[in-house]
């Protein structure tokens, strides 16, 4: 019973920064960009976000640091491959080097250092209910945070008509553009959201996950994350399935090597990726028409003024 | 000569002398660095007015509706809506004040359902749900049925214009906008535009139709405005006008009359197509059903058809691209081909010309010698023991060059530096060249200025005077018209029986395009012709 609790609670905490971090993608890729950079923009956000809390002691503060930090990582992007017209794939990748030297950098300094994590909710009663009283009312406030965002982002795609002009300009940007949308200041958004939300994904690794920071501490979540979107084939709903199983694999490869199960742990660490590839070829082999990933993702896009 | 009087009465229909013009550009100009794409245009539009603009590819006709419409600000001049002087801001504030747009690349969002794409074309004051209610009010009040809630992909061409064009009247236009709203469309489906379009009239609102349809323009149109490379020519009543001189002065100069050598000879078959059909390759593909003809030398078989019908997947299987299961499907020159390679198709002395110029026709950042190489070094010896003859490719362009007029700023530039239509003189002078027993031709002339369409048509009458068997696809029913001995319609994937020319009227053609079949007596007929 109380293994299947410790399990539970392992797994959400191992998924939180893969569902934030994709959640925040999946809003820049319905726009129209592939931003390859999340996994730059969240290791800055690692140690920003270390370095904000343990200078003011304050989680929260590290948790702004963190969005602060990764939404201009994603600022440099923007204006690499929105207003300068760059390749995308170039300019993304060539971020997640540049967060990986920058993060480094900045905590080099804080190497060794711990700080207190995030509190954990604590509601007399409901929080003592055997096995799902600490999963649903005793987490920190990152996870209940990550369900919101979620939810948030459905609802602002699906139901608001800025979410709509949003995937209009992910579906056609010459379209959107005909009708008079501005399509770069929009996706500006849209990319400067997926930093915000991969920054707060990497601050939580240091903040709640592990209460210090290691350099390249992200191991690897920014490119789940990346694999998580087309996992989803860009559907909210999905990636939080998609954030939670994948969040379980990395679980399930720590217990198994602690079993002793003959699986080599780097088959289990290449799962999330078989995974999505073994998705997308379900998915095209089912489509019966459309297509899945927004029609202009990756396209560079730039108007006639 | 009527534009001068149109200028001196300012009232040319003789009533409503009150009214001033519902929208006036003065001296408008658009500067694309050195290029004058609008150079001092000034034109008025009057309330229930249908005022055609007309003009070839690149006379400026675009430049200056999206002007009109607020998506590019002029380089100088003026803009007056209703006697006041405007500066656009953008499409929203062109449709707020009453400009609508129907565009000729439809401005629409195929993953998105047919509501949501008329909620973005509107301003979003009224809920999702009001606007849906209101889209049905309006569809049905004129007639364009549309069903909200299904996805863009899905729909025909004639539904997707029908989006576009409510999507437009939701916002109750005084001054719609058409781009070349029939290019796409069957005859059929353009009389019941005709129709929307006059009752549009009849409520008070102005239309400036482009087109270069001049038939089409003589009809529909009150007033007719003519751009030649960025400037104004004209403004005539084109009903008082005949389209030989309309298009003198859209061309400048007369337009070469392409001539036929009468009584060409036909010898063997050549080409011959026995029962091929094809799944599609793609989702939204279409499926060939069953298609057979038969192509004799020294003849064109015309094919017409709405696009998306099959043309592509028919050249796709004719040209090798796309391999038959059957070898006996696709016959040249009484070989089996189905099975054979794009390049042993060429060995066996068939060219092709794909209807996309950059990209499927050539590689459009390669010079043109490496693109007369591409589809040359099979059979026309441009290729020594694996080695370029770059002395023979730059041959190759030279003669092109001198054959089909083709103009260039260098001998040898990249393919994407050509002009539309010189690249489709060379494109189709590189096929020619290498005299090939059986042309395929996909929309040989489409986006073409009409000098070069006029020179690309004689070729292939050439060419089939020569004794090749030539095939060519086309939306321009006149352009069959003018070249082809017989013409069939691909429709759903299927090809009707080939009519002779001279019984192919625009109705029979009009119904076969639409998908319904002529009695039989009349198949009978034009096959025994």
């Amino acid at each position: 019973m109380e293994l299947v609790e410790a399990i539970i609670l392992a797994v959400l905490a191992a998924s939180t920064p893969l569902l934030i971090a994709a959640t925040g993608e999946l809003v820049a890729e319905r726009s129209g960009v592939l931003n390859l950079g999340v996994e730059g923009m969240m290791i800055v956000g690692a140690a920003c976000g270390f370095a904000g809390a343990w200078l003011t002691g304050s989680i929260l503060v590290g948790a702004l640091f963190g969005i602060i930090a990764g939404t201009l990582m994603s600022l440099v992007f923007a204006l690499m491959a929105l207003g300068l017209a760059v390749n995308q794939v170039a300019t993304g990748l060539a971020l997640t080097i540049l967060g990986i030297g920058l993060s480094g950098l900045i905590g080099a300094g804080f190497v060794g250092e711990r700080i207190t994590p995030a509190v954990h909710l604590y509601i007399p009663v409901l929080t003592d209910i055997p096995l799902i009283g600490r999963v649903l009312f005793g987490e920190d406030g990152f996870i209940y945070f990550s369900v919101a965002l979620i939810v948030g982002v459905w609802w602002f795609l699906y139901r608001t008509r800025a979410g709509l002009i949003l995937r209009a300009c992910g579906d056609n940007h010459v379209s959107a553009h005909a009708l008079g949308y501005p399509v770069l200041r929009i996706r500006t958004f849209a990319v400067m959201f997926g930093g915000a939300c991969a920054g707060l994904a990497g601050a939580y690794l240091p903040l709640a996950y592990t209460p210090f920071f290691i350099p390249g501490m992200t191991a690897g979540r920014g490119w789940i994350a990346l694999a998580l979107v087309v996992f989803s084939s860009w559907r909210p709903g999905r990636l939080v399935v998609g954030a939670y199983l994948f969040g379980a694999v990395t679980i399930l490869q720590l217990h198994a090597q602690g079993w002793g199960v003959g699986i080599p742990s780097q088959f289990m660490s290449a799962l999330p990726y078989l995974a999505t590839v073994i998705v997308l070829v379900l998915l095209s082999r089912a489509r019966t028409g459309g297509s899945t990933a927004p029609a202009a993702l990756g396209t560079v896009f730039v108007s006639d003024r | 000569m009527q534009a001068h009087q149109r200028m001196l009465d300012p009232t040319p229909k003789g009533q409503n002398s009150g009214e001033s013009p519902l929208l006036r550009t003065i001296g408008l100009t658009k500067r694309y660095g050195d290029l004058l794409a609008n150079d001092s245009i000034d034109i008025d539009i009057w309330p229930r007015e249908i005022h055609a603009l007309l003009g070839e590819n690149g006379a400026g006709k675009s430049t200056l509706v999206k002007a009109i419409y607020g998506l590019i600000q002029p380089s100088a001049g003026q803009i007056r809506w209703q006697g006041q002087r405007i500066v656009l801001s953008g499409p929203s504030e062109a449709r707020s004040r009453g400009i609508g747009m129907v565009f000729q690349h439809f401005s629409l969002f195929d993953n998105l359902t047919v509501a949501e794409n008329v909620a973005l074309g509107l301003d979003g004051q009224e809920s999702f749900k009001d606007m849906s209610a209101r889209l049905e009010q309006v569809s049905r009040t004129y007639g364009l049925p549309l069903d909200p809630k299904r996805e863009v992909w899905q729909l025909s061409v004639g539904e997707r214009q029908r989006i576009e064009i409510v999507r437009a009247l939701m916002q109750d236009p005084k001054f719609l906008i058409l781009d070349e709203p029939t290019a796409v469309l069957t005859p059929q489906e353009a009389d019941q535009l005709f129709i929307v379009l006059e009752r549009l009239k009849a409520e008070g609102r102005a239309i400036l139709y482009i087109s270069h349809k001049l038939e089409e323009v003589k009809r529909l149109c009150d007033t007719a405005t003519i751009l030649r490379g960025g400037r104004k020519v004209e403004t005539c009543n084109p009903r008082l006008d005949t389209a030989a001189s309309l298009a003198r002065m859209m061309v400048g100069g007369e337009v070469k009359e392409v001539k036929a050598v009468s009584g060409r000879k036909t010898t063997v078959p050549r080409l011959v197509v026995n029962d091929l059909s094809l799944a599609p390759s793609e989702a939204h593909g279409v499926r060939l059903d069953h298609i057979s003809f038969e192509l004799k030398g020294g003849e064109i078989l015309g094919i017409a058809g709405v696009a998306g019908n099959g043309q592509d997947e028919l050249f796709a299987a004719l040209s090798g691209e796309r391999l038959a299961k059957d070898p006996g499907t696709v016959v040249i020159e009484g070989i089996a081909a189905g099975h054979l390679s794009i390049t042993q198709r060429r060995k066996l002395g068939a060219a092709f010309v794909p209807e996309e110029r950059l990209g499927h026709g050539t590689a459009p950042r390669m010079k043109l010698s490496e693109n007369a190489l591409l589809t040359g070094h099979a059979a026309s010896g441009m290729v020594r023991r694996g080695f370029i003859d770059t002395a023979a490719t730059l041959k190759t362009v030279d003669r092109a060059t001198e054959t089909f007029d083709v103009r260039k700023a260098k001998r040898d530039p990249e393919a994407a530096s050509l002009s539309g239509g010189n690249l489709q003189k060379f494109i189709v002078g590189r096929e020619i060249l290498r005299n090939p027993a059986v042309l395929v031709a996909s929309q040989p002339t489409w986006g073409v200025d009409a000098g070069a369409a006029a020179v690309i048509r004689q070729a292939l009458l050439d060419l089939a005077t020569a004794g090749a068997a030539v095939l060519v696809t086309s939306q321009d029913l006149d352009e069959l018209a003018e070249i082809a001995d017989r013409i069939a319609v691909m429709f759903h994937g299927k090809l009707s029986a080939p009519l002779a020319t001279s019984e192919a009227t625009r109705e029979k053609l009009g119904l076969l395009m639409g998908g319904s079949s002529l009695e039989p007596k009349e198949v009978a007929h034009a096959a025994g012709a």
